[in-house]
């Protein structure tokens, strides 16, 4: 696609992701309680909540699936709710369920997409061959995806999630169910865009061992923040040595309900 | 895949940056008309190749009418006799009789399952896929009503080609002027069933779906026998037929075969149209839909 070559108007220092005192709640239920958060370009967030924390929620509100009624969410300095079309431009998401239609190829799948954001022609199909080349499966680009593995699959998601080359990045728990090979393969993926790319991703799980030292967290529980902030500070805030055990001092949560 | 292979790949990311303005971080274009188009034809086009793919259902599909056709226009051949009514000039066969009707079940069926299959999605996430297109919400649910038409279309024309050995031969411009038609019943079933598929949610159950809306629609309506007969065993029966907007659609269908208009249907199937299409936008509106009340496809 022959696009006009622009200045980047863009506030530099917009950061990819802005939620300011978000609440939500479905009827008596409050999901969501007063959330802020931000995610900078070029940083990995990690979400961390256990199931029913309100993760899910706040990807529906930032997604757009439905409208935060209280508070304000940016993605790249545009108010999702009121200039939706160009946030939504600026946001790749990886859902947690599979998307992918199982009996088209894994190159009709991503020109779906690229049409669903208005990229067409041979442009389309140049950026469908690079984001299967970036997820290693190039050479399979015109097999079935019912064909592939859940890690294939999910690192087709993440492709497919590129090519509208966004700066936020969104992934719902992308790694329940893989093995541990393609759990690390799909972190590093991800990592390697941020780095590269000065991305801005918000990854959503309740593994603990997907954290880095070097990342971001948020806590979120049972739909209000409990912390924001380097892993460092979090572990001396809770005078801890690991994530987890620093999760469990801050939420209170027990073992059994971790199991759950 | 190994940690280095990432990296390395990331190096061709970034080479495709070599069109100005195409590279990361820059400022995605505005979307215009042909970008409209773009995404629009990319729904349809998913919408056909889907189903080309899905053999048990283009076969189904086909199945299912021929069956009525072969069988129990065939026994009800002797017992139905249908005299010469609008936009018959003879005496017609049953079978030519409830050939628009058999379409109109066709139709009917497809809106059903891509409204099933809206459900699934919405579970599986296919949906929401759709959703975070950044398009108006509206143009993306119509776009995928289209791609429903299209693929009824496929139906209804393998259909007739199949029919046509069977001694169901309308004029031939009948294969142009009924396409109009089939158009507007598709939009019509399927935006019934888009506005279905937002509200209701026990739509899961495909058997649900069948005794409660397919058969009633389809039974009560001027598919299988003409309304005067209904009217001659029960006005109230003549009555709620009148009031289906499947008969409309049918009705429209059966005239518009032989290349005339039925203005009465027409005009209620336009309304119907219109009125199930806005309340599918409605229901899916993100600030004051349905969804948003309940907490969103799949639930909370």
């Amino acid at each position: 696609m022959n696009m006009v070559s622009e200045p980047n108007v863009e506030a530099e220092a917009a950061p990819a992701l802005v939620v300011n005192n978000v609440s939500h709640r479905f009827g008596e239920t409050l999901a969501l309680d007063d959330v802020s958060l931000q995610v900078p370009r070029g940083a990995f967030v990690v979400l961390l909540g256990l199931n029913g924390a309100g993760k899910s929620t706040l990807f529906a509100l930032i997604t757009r699936l439905y409208d935060n009624v209280t508070g304000e969410i940016r993605i790249l300095g545009h108010d999702v709710r009121r200039r939706a079309s160009a946030a939504l431009q600026r946001l790749g998401v990886v859902f947690q369920g599979r998307t992918l239609d199982l009996d088209l190829s894994l190159k009709q799948n991503l020109l779906y997409h690229c049409s669903l954001h208005g990229i067409r022609g041979r442009e389309a199909r140049a950026r469908t061959k690079q984001a299967l080349e970036f997820v290693g499966l190039a050479d399979r680009a015109n097999e079935k995806v019912r064909n592939l593995s859940g890690g294939q699959a999910r690192r087709v998601e993440i492709a497919r999630s590129l090519l509208h080359r966004p700066t936020l990045l969104l992934l719902d728990e992308p790694t329940v169910g893989l093995d541990i090979d393609s759990r690390e393969s799909v972190l590093e993926i991800v990592r390697s865009l941020v780095a590269a790319e000065g991305l801005g991703v918000l990854w959503a799980t309740h593994l603990f061992d997907e954290v880095q030292p070097t990342d971001h967290l948020v806590i979120l529980h049972k739909g209000r923040i409990l912390f924001t902030g380097a892993v460092p500070e979090f572990l001396d805030k809770t005078g801890t040595k690991t994530v987890s055990d620093a999760f469990r001092a801050i939420t209170g949560t027990t073992d059994m309900e971790f199991a759950a | 895949m190994s940690v280095g292979s990432a990296t390395e790949a990331n190096g061709s990311l970034q080479r495709a940056g070599q069109e100005p303005g195409s590279s990361w971080g820059t400022a995605p274009p505005p979307l215009g008309g042909r970008a409209y188009f773009t995404c629009f034809s990319g729904i349809v086009w998913r919408e056909v190749l889907r189903y080309l793919h899905q053999r048990e259902r283009f076969l189904s599909a086909l199945v299912r009418p021929l069956v009525w056709l072969f069988i129990f226009a065939a026994g009800f051949r002797q017992t139905l006799g249908v005299s010469i009514i609008p936009p018959y000039q003879t005496y017609v066969l049953y079978e030519v009789f409830i050939t628009p009707g058999l379409i109109g079940m066709i139709q009917l069926f497809n809106a059903m399952q891509s409204s099933l299959s809206m459900v699934y999605d919405r579970e599986t996430g296919a949906m929401r896929t759709l959703l975070v297109s950044p398009f108006p919400r509206s143009f993306l649910l119509l776009s995928k009503l289209v791609g429903g038409v299209a693929v009824s279309l496929l139906q209804v024309y393998a259909f007739l080609l199949v029919a046509y050995f069977w001694e169901i031969e309308p004029p031939l411009y009948g294969y142009l002027t009924v396409l109009p038609a089939l158009i507007l019943s598709g939009l019509m079933l399927g935006s019934m069933a888009l506005f279905m598929s937002s509200v209701i949610r026990q739509l899961e159950n495909f058997a649900g779906v069948m005794n409660f809306v397919i058969f009633p629609m389809f039974f009560a309506s001027s598919a299988l026998y003409p309304l005067w007969r209904v009217k001659e065993s029960s006005v109230l029966l003549y009555q709620i037929c009148q009031f289906n907007p499947f008969t409309h659609a049918v009705e429209l269908v059966r005239f518009a075969l032989y290349g005339q208009v039925d203005w009465t249907s027409l005009a209620v199937v336009v309304a119907f149209t219109t009125v199930f299409l806005g309340g599918a936008i409605y229901a899916y509106n993100p600030s004051k839909g349905l969804i948003a009340r309940r907490g969103g496809p799949g639930g909370s």
